[in-house]
């Protein structure tokens, strides 16, 4: 018998113009910031963050790529595989919490950003993205806390790249930990700028995974690997790590820029 | 104290386990974080002479009675490979480099770059079960095992395994062809041919739709090739399938294996399966009564 739960989707919902949630019924657990193993059937297995906790849970997934463009067109009904939830968690230390996401990031930073407030955290979010029309869960992250918005082109918020609107953020409020996702190089400057303030901070680190399950080493970072020791690291590590904002294998395992 | 050393054809362990080929191997940090958590060895990813991406997903199945995958020997190629094992050399790591190819003169250019690199030995992917055209044909003829194992003999000076597929009627045979080819050891068994349907979904689940099982499933398959093996070649012969514990290495063991190789077990026990590998050997060694790994081996054997 095969360990992949088959389920059918209950809803799909069109997030932004490229972006798409799908939800599923599936008694699997998870924490905030892990990811599940996707099965779209005839098209591919990949891993994606959860954006839904609780019972019904859910993905949120930007089309890059011919199986993403594919698993648009799933309807309610269909069924796909979930495997999983892999990886560990962001973890609250601390009452003030800032998380930075950089687009699509926010699918892996919603779920913490909505566990944290629960958990009585004071969450400030700021939300990056090209331009107003690829924000993503602004209205979630509302519900939890603080939004403030950056779009590389200022057609809403704060006309620049979200590492400096998390500066000034930094600058302007006290918090006791940083949460990022996003572009790594994003990452890299958030994480550099938080350590250089001794705030504590973890990033989600994202991977090309064959296996998620810690054996293929297609997702190693150095010695570590992004599906069982991350996908969420210590800023700290990641300030150690020779691969982090600068490189990453391709599906052959051949060294790459990031 | 019970001793653990033992020796594969002139290549020195200080224990008798080693990561087998196919599980965090194709980066040199990888494959020097599991020989310090206790490998006595670690086998590198089956290298070819050029990249290659390998399968779609998924490629890799959890079942409840193991694993099944068709990863279909993704690598950097061999050139690219370099960085990856002297990293792991640098660190102190013993390493076997595996190689694949298309043809004998391809496994000996391969096998030639990977020993000038400076690996400890050479071991020869005659048998993944699921990559079309790269190892299938030659698993299933005594004559390519023997004739690939000649080519790459002649082009390296560190010891040679031939690693060899289970699905074959008789694997005794395969190992005197490799011996006849020159092989210093024999590596036993590769995965065995699978599959695994979805029926919710009506197809196979892996996209290559066959592939290889490994895990406890196919630990009997393996100890009893490994039997077979040991009677039937003088060189010595390294277990691998299903092994998860030190109970299981010993069954290789005494079946006739002078080492023993662990993939799938990292699964059920993380990384620190070599270690947990190597403590439970010698405790179980001290209750039957046997001082070393060395008398142990073979001695199920009339």
């Amino acid at each position: 018998m095969i360990k992949t739960h088959i389920v059918p989707l209950l809803d799909v919902v069109r997030e932004t113009h490229d972006t798409t949630t799908y939800r599923f019924r599936a008694d699997i657990g998870g924490e905030p910031g892990q990811f599940v193993m996707v099965w779209i059937p005839r098209q591919d297995e990949l891993p994606m963050a959860l954006s839904y906790l609780g019972p019904v849970k859910g993905v949120t997934v930007r089309v890059y790529g011919d199986a993403t463009e594919a698993f648009t067109s799933f309807r309610p009904g269909q069924r796909i595989g979930i495997r999983g939830p892999y990886g560990n968690s962001f973890r609250l230390e601390g009452e003030r919490v800032l998380a930075v996401a950089g687009g699509v990031g926010m699918a892996s930073l919603i779920a913490p950003i909505e566990a944290f407030s629960h958990q009585g955290a004071r969450v400030t979010t700021a939300l990056g993205a090209r331009s107003a029309k690829d924000l993503l869960f602004v209205d979630r992250a509302q519900s939890a806390g603080e939004v403030h918005v950056a779009t590389d082109d200022g057609s809403r918020g704060f006309h620049g790249f979200v590492p400096s609107l998390s500066d000034r953020l930094m600058d302007r409020h006290t918090f006791d930990q940083v949460v990022t996702c996003g572009p790594e190089r994003m990452m890299k400057l958030v994480v550099d700028s938080a350590l250089k303030r001794n705030l504590k901070v973890h990033a989600s680190v994202e991977r090309y995974m064959k296996c998620g399950i810690g054996i293929c080493d297609a997702c190693a970072l150095d010695d570590r690997l992004v599906c069982a020791d991350g996908p969420v690291f210590s800023g700290e590590a990641l300030a150690a790590s020779e691969d982090f904002g600068r490189w990453r294998r391709d599906k052959s395992g051949r060294r790459i820029p990031v | 104290m019970v001793d653990l050393e033992t020796d594969v054809a002139g290549l020195h362990l200080w224990n008798p386990t080693m990561l087998a080929s196919g599980f965090l191997d194709e980066t040199g940090g990888s494959l020097l974080r599991v020989y310090r958590e206790g490998a006595g060895a670690v086998v590198t990813k089956s290298i070819g002479p050029e990249a290659r991406e390998g399968y779609p997903n998924p490629t890799i199945v959890e079942l409840d009675v193991g694993m099944l995958n068709a990863v279909g020997l993704p690598n950097p190629g061999i050139s690219e490979y370099e960085r990856e094992v002297k990293l792991a050399l640098k660190g102190g790591a013993i390493v076997v480099g595996s190689v694949y190819g298309k043809d004998p003169p391809e496994y000996a250019r391969v096998a030639a770059s990977m020993a000038s690199y400076g690996v400890q030995a050479i071991e020869l992917n005659l048998s993944c079960p699921h990559a079309k055209g790269l190892g299938t044909e030659i698993a299933q003829s005594e004559e390519a095992v023997q004739e690939f194992t000649r080519a790459v003999k002649d082009a390296v000076h560190v010891p040679v395994f031939s690693k060899l597929s289970p699905n074959v009627s008789d694997i005794a045979a395969f190992g005197k062809a490799a011996e006849r080819g020159g092989a210093d050891g024999i590596v036993a068994i590769n995965t065995v041919k699978a599959m695994t349907v979805s029926p919710e979904l009506k197809m196979p689940v892996l996209a290559n739709k066959y592939g290889g099982l490994s895990g406890p499933a196919i630990r009997p398959i393996g100890v009893k090739a490994v039997y077979d093996l040991y009677e039937a070649v003088d060189v010595p012969v390294v277990g691998v399938g299903g092994i998860e514990t030190g109970r299981d290495a010993l069954e290789y063991i005494m079946a006739g294996a002078s080492a023993v190789q662990v993939r799938t077990g990292i699964v059920a026990r993380g990384t620190g399966v070599f270690e947990s590998i190597k403590k439970e050997i010698a405790s179980l060694l001290e209750e039957v009564g046997l001082a070393s790994v060395t008398e142990a081996v073979g001695v199920a054997h009339d």
